[in-house]
């Protein structure tokens, strides 16, 4: 079991806000909802980690639940 | 009056009048169970091979006409065997491996389910329910030819209970009129919407669906397909938002589309408009004809208790599952299963009456495994939001083309019997290195013996499984016998099985063949404590 990452851990943050921002561009909101349905399926299946994954879905859903 | 509620595919035991109706005084009988579909002439059979008198009451005479279920799984296999059914039932069904899903217009993935080799029965059958329990019944005739004390009365319907202390009274009505009987035990094996629930005022839980499918079995005359279960998502040729198709005996293929939760059933079960969508499916110029048809909509739910003092539930009467998964019939069979040797010994006087408050524990928990893998088939089948169905369909994207996503599309998933982890029967697991499918707790797997499978080996009663390992051959604690089976790990499934990185290995195994106790060497008070522990002595 390892622990939710939550300090700073992109190398280019900056990069890769661009290119997420960038792989929505021209798509109907449907078709943005589908693309991140899909990213974060790849997402999961590469992080694995159930525990990491839980606490993921909780941070996303109540960000104010942990305050580092 | 005394009208069929459906017609017979099976005329097995047509009504008789018995001498309790015109005995002066209320007979009791050892044990009465309501209901003669699957479940209920199961626990005849488990109790009449044990020499315990059973009566079975039910309202038909015989066996309906319509598969419902049709895929029995391996355990389901295993327990009949045990009954000395399960043969016909393998040599009658048909076998499968491969799978094939479908996303709208095109096939996404295909899947072999590749069984575990070094097991007698095949991972899965399908079989019309009607043979499945006609089998059963043959079998209980043969039994009765030697001896085991089975009365099956058709046309006996239930129509009062009156539950005692220590009996029941039941009020059955026939075509000749009203009789009475009593029971110091009744099994309610009764069905989903269970006569003998309603009439005890007892709850039944859970959560509907919306959401009905239509089925169809049909026979195949000029188009062949082959022995494999397809499934479509979200069909391109629109005859249902998803559809499977499933090969039966007898050239029978099922067809299920789901069809919505507005329906209009009667028209919707009109053969033309049951045509169309077949033949969207199947393309104009098949032909075929209908065997059955019928529209479901489910439930998931299940009794808060399964044991009402003197009245027992077992089967769709106790809990419900939608069909996705084959949970119903095959969650049935391993009620019978636990409870038919738990009866046996407390009948016996052998074990008290807790015994039979374990059913409840065990199954119970069985129950919830299944409600919860069967709630998430549906989920995904049937997406209940936007969200939801957005993520129902991405999975299905992606498994078109890479593998991860393959192992959450959930299309049903394979029956599998419960672990009893951390309940109250289980002994000692002291087997250092034991392999974890086999800890205490577990449904025994089978393995290839000297002579055949360890499976046929076991079962009836106790059983000490040694593995290069002493132990005394007979024992008897309190009444409760326990015989030895003696083996030695040289072939590999069972090493892999039993021993793992264990030199030796001595299992206490109960009569529904799971796994009571383990340890690496024989200790006979340790085995005292297990036994005692496992027919709930301690
Ligand atoms: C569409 C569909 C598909 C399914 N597919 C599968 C599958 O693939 N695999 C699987 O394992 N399960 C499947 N199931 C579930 C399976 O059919 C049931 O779980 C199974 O029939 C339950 O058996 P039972 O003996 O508990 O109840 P039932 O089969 O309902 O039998 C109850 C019996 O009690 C009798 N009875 C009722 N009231 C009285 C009374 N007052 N007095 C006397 N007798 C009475 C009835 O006549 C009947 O004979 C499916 C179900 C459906 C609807």
């Amino acid at each position: 079991m390892s622990d939710l990452n939550l300090k700073p851990n992109l190398a280019a943050p900056d990069a890769f806000y661009e290119e997420l921002i960038a792989t929505h561009e021209g798509l109907q909101d449907d078709e943005s909802a589908a693309l991140n349905a899909r990213l974060i399926l790849i997402l999961a299946n590469h992080i694995g980690d159930s525990d990491v994954l839980s606490a993921a879905m909780k941070l996303a859903k109540d960000p104010a639940s942990v305050s580092s | 009056m005394l009208q069929d509620r459906y017609s017979l595919a099976f005329k097995l035991y047509p009504y008789a009048r018995r001498a309790d109706q015109d005995a002066t005084e209320v007979v009791r009988h050892p044990v009465v169970v309501i209901g003669g579909g699957p479940i209920g002439l199961a626990t005849a059979l488990d109790l009449g091979r044990q020499g315990k008198p059973v009566v079975v009451l039910d309202d038909h005479e015989g066996v309906g006409q319509g598969s419902r279920a049709i895929c029995f799984a391996k355990r389901t296999l295993e327990i009949a065997q045990r009954y000395g059914c399960g043969q016909p039932m393998v040599d009658k069904g048909v076998v499968w491996n491969l799978g094939k899903v479908f996303f709208d217009d095109r096939k996404i993935y295909d899947f072999n389910l590749l069984p575990e080799d070094g097991h007698r029965n095949p991972a899965f059958i399908n079989l019309q329910q009607p043979y499945f329990e006609k089998f059963i019944h043959d079998q209980i005739v043969a039994e009765v030819a030697q001896g085991a004390p089975i009365d099956i009365r058709g046309k006996n319907r239930v129509e009062a209970i009156t539950s005692q202390d220590d009996h029941v009274v039941l009020d059955i009505l026939t075509p000749e009129g009203p009789y009475q009987i009593e029971a110091d035990w009744v099994v309610a094996c009764d069905g989903a919407s269970s006569p003998t629930r309603a009439m005890l005022g007892l709850d039944f839980e859970g959560r509907v669906f919306e959401d009905s499918f239509l089925i169809a079995d049909i026979k195949m005359k000029n188009n062949e397909f082959p022995t494999e279960r397809w499934f479509w998502f979200e069909p391109y040729f629109k005859a249902g938002a998803s559809t499977l198709l499933h090969k039966q005996p007898d050239d029978v293929w099922r067809v299920d589309f789901q069809i919505g939760w507005d329906v209009d059933r009667k028209e919707e079960l009109k053969e033309e408009n049951i045509r169309k969508r077949l033949d969207a499916l199947l393309g104009n110029d098949a032909e075929y004809e209908m065997v059955w048809s019928s529209i479901y909509t489910f439930q998931c739910r299940r009794m808060k208790e399964f044991r009402h003092g003197r009245v027992i539930f077992a089967g769709d009467a106790a809990h419900q599952v939608s069909p996705f998964g084959a949970r119903g019939a095959n969650s049935g069979m391993q009620d019978v299963d636990n409870l038919g040797w738990k009866l046996g010994l407390v009948l016996d006087g052998n074990a008290p009456e807790a015994l039979i408050d374990s059913y409840h524990e065990e199954r119970a928990f069985g129950a919830d495994e299944n409600i919860l893998n069967s709630t998430r088939s549906t989920d995904f089948i049937t997406p209940k939001s936007k969200t939801s169905h957005m993520f129902r369909n991405a999975v299905l994207e992606l498994a078109e083309h890479v593998e991860f996503p393959r192992s959450i599309v959930n299309s049903g998933r394979l029956s599998l019997p419960c672990t009893y982890d951390g309940l109250s029967l289980n002994g000692a697991d002291k087997l250092e290195g034991g392999p974890n499918r086999t800890r205490v707790g577990s449904p025994c797997p089978d393995a290839p013996v000297a002579d055949g499978f360890l499976l046929d080996k076991l079962g009836g009663g106790f059983t000490l499984l040694t593995i290069d390992a002493d132990a005394p051959n007979e024992l008897d604690v309190d009444g409760v016998a326990v015989s030895r089976l003696a083996l030695n790990g040289t072939d590999k499934h069972l090493a892999e099985r039993y021993l793992g990185a264990a030199k030796s290995a001595v299992y206490l195994i109960r009569p529904d063949q799971h796994v009571a106790a383990r340890w690496s060497t024989y200790d006979q008070t340790a085995l005292e404590a297990a036994l005692k522990t496992a027919c709930a002595k301690g």
